[in-house]
């Protein structure tokens, strides 16, 4: 049964739709980060121009973040004075974004940014993450262990503006959060994704919130960042496909909780490493495509007003 | 297929047609000689839409070829080529075109080169090779031509130039029908099907007829909506996901 996307402009399988929300879904299920990142490259692969991929995927984030910060917040795992710090950063980097995107675009780059950005990000996460995740599980294996710290302290927690964050229990500099959101707002406007991949490990190793809070925290600021991506692309570019967006999400929050369960039955090293793998998959994939002749040296793009 | 064989019985209407034709010797006077119309005037975009087809049909006067060439909405069109910079492929060079038609399909009762003198498909703008696209100042026009026959290369990849005129066949003598088929992502717009009666390798008379394509329902209202009212879509896409987002986590509720 095939639908027709008014944006996207193309008729595409609803089942391949909700089965790609679903996969996306129980990826995030598992590993607690949002799916973004595999799911516009996804979309661009199945035949949706890549500008009304990475828009619609800010919007489908927007319902998806949601439905995760309720689930997290019944359990009382979110920081909202943490949460709204971050967004102070992440509203201004997304405006910004949204008008590199639209400037990117005019030039006819937009595409080209979309995936050297994706190989750089993905390839040093996914190999941080699988070395890290690798040590852990050697540690494991070691009787007794090293002992841990509750957090680590750096300079850049020193900032000025120190303020407390009761529920994170942390007495940090705000610029800290603020300029973090920042970045990961304007990645969410030109990448179509919330940013969540990144996001948490610097929630923890930078900012040094307790892991438990993490997730709905960065959700949090999510659901914020991708409305306002969401709304800016569909004033400035005209991308957003509303329809192709709830097609996902119908999927996506499906699949989530069939990850969640799932993702109870694995250990965090094992999971961390498995994460791992994936991305860096993704990102050779991406670098190889950007590197080998392409079979068409000719493309035509659509005219931008 | 060849038509029109020698051994084809005399039309009844052939003593009042030939006087009529000597009268009438300048081409196109008579285009009454040719009528035609599609099944449809409206291709209609619902949310079910995988392409569609139009049915041509009409009828001609006397022996001649019938050429149909349907033509979408022109539109400036850039295409840009792909160049190795520092290991990786790079979108390096652009070239912009006045006036594309966005889509363009012919189709001919016989092989066009066969029934048609080549300065004539030229005049009439018949075939791809026949489309003269203008290529936007400050581009030379051999760089123009090299993109040129590219984007032509592109949009018969994406189904929207055909490669080949269509089959149109005959019914008898005077009767004939084509099917004009049109993929899923067949640009909205008017549309022109212009239908050419040729005959000893000329354009000998000839009708227009419009087509329009559009989006219906839901998804033309939604696309209607997005493009007049882009705030407001902006503000409702986020809403619809919210509460979409909201809606999926009550049955999970207890967990």
């Amino acid at each position: 049964m095939d639908v027709y996307l008014p944006i996207a402009e193309v008729s595409l399988n609803v089942f391949v739709l909700l089965g790609l929300g679903g996969v996306i879904g129980f990826l995030s299920g598992v590993f607690g980060v949002g799916g973004g990142f595999l799911l516009t490259p996804l979309l661009i692969f199945i035949g949706v121009p890549p500008a009304v991929a990475v828009a619609s995927s800010a919007n489908q984030l927007v319902g998806a973040s949601l439905s995760g910060v309720i689930a997290h917040w019944r359990r009382g795992n979110v920081d909202f004075k943490m949460g709204f710090t971050l967004l102070l950063g992440g509203l201004a980097g997304s405006a910004l974004g949204v008008w590199l995107f639209t400037a990117l675009r005019r030039l006819g780059q937009i595409e080209l940014t979309i995936s050297l950005c994706y190989v750089v990000m993905l390839g040093v996460l996914g190999g941080l993450m699988a070395i890290e995740s690798v040590r852990s599980m050697l540690r494991q294996r070691r009787p007794g262990g090293f002992p841990r710290k509750l957090h680590q302290h750096n300079w850049l927690q020193g900032l000025p503006l120190k303020t407390r964050f009761r529920r994170s229990k942390l007495y940090i500099s705000a610029l800290l959060p603020t300029g973090l959101g920042f970045v990961v707002g304007v990645l969410s406007a030109v990448l179509g994704i919330g940013g969540g991949f990144l996001l948490v490990p610097a929630m923890i190793y930078t900012l040094g919130m307790p892991t438990a809070m993490v997730p709905g925290t960065s959700l949090l600021q999510i659901i914020f960042v991708a409305a306002n991506v969401t709304f800016l692309q569909a004033y400035t570019n005209r991308t957003v496909d509303a329809v192709l967006a709830v097609l996902l999400l119908i999927g996506g929050v499906i699949g989530a909780q069939l990850g969640t369960r799932f993702g109870t039955r694995l250990r965090g090293e094992q999971l961390r490493f498995l994460l791992s793998l994936l991305v860096l998959a993704v990102a050779a994939k991406l670098a190889q495509e950007l590197t080998l002749r392409p079979h068409d040296l000719f493309a035509i793009t659509p005219e931008v007003g | 297929m060849r038509r029109r064989s020698g051994r084809r019985r005399p039309n009844p209407l052939l003593p009042f047609a030939l006087p009529l034709c000597l009268i009438c010797a300048v081409p196109q006077a008579r285009s009454a000689e040719i009528v035609a119309d599609l099944t449809s005037h409206l291709i209609a975009i619902g949310s079910g839409f995988t392409g569609a087809s139009v049915v041509l049909f009409g009828a001609i006067e006397g022996p001649a070829d019938v050429i149909v060439v349907v033509r979408g909405p022109a539109r400036d069109t850039t295409i840009w080529r792909k160049g190795k910079v520092a290991g990786i492929w790079v979108n390096a060079q652009s070239v912009t075109f006045n006036n594309v038609p966005s889509f363009y399909a012919v189709a001919a009762s016989r092989p066009i080169d066969e029934v048609l003198a080549p300065n004539a498909a030229a005049l009439y703008r018949i075939g791809t090779a026949n489309l003269k696209l203008e290529v936007k100042p400050p581009e030379t026009p051999e760089t123009g031509r090299r993109f040129a026959d590219a984007l032509i290369t592109e949009q018969q990849r994406a189904g929207l130039f055909g490669e080949s005129p269509l089959k149109i066949s005959f019914l008898g003598e005077r009767l004939f029908r084509t099917t004009i088929a049109f993929p899923a992502n067949v640009p909205t717009g008017s549309y022109l099907v212009e239908v050419f009666l040729v005959r000893d390798r000329d354009v000998v008379g000839g009708q227009t007829t419009p087509l329009v394509v559009s989006k219906v329902g839901l998804d033309a209202a939604v696309s209607d909506f997005a493009t007049r009212q882009s705030a407001a879509y902006g503000a409702i896409a986020v809403v619809t996901a919210l509460v979409a987002g909201w809606l999926a986590s009550l049955p999970f509720r207890g967990v």
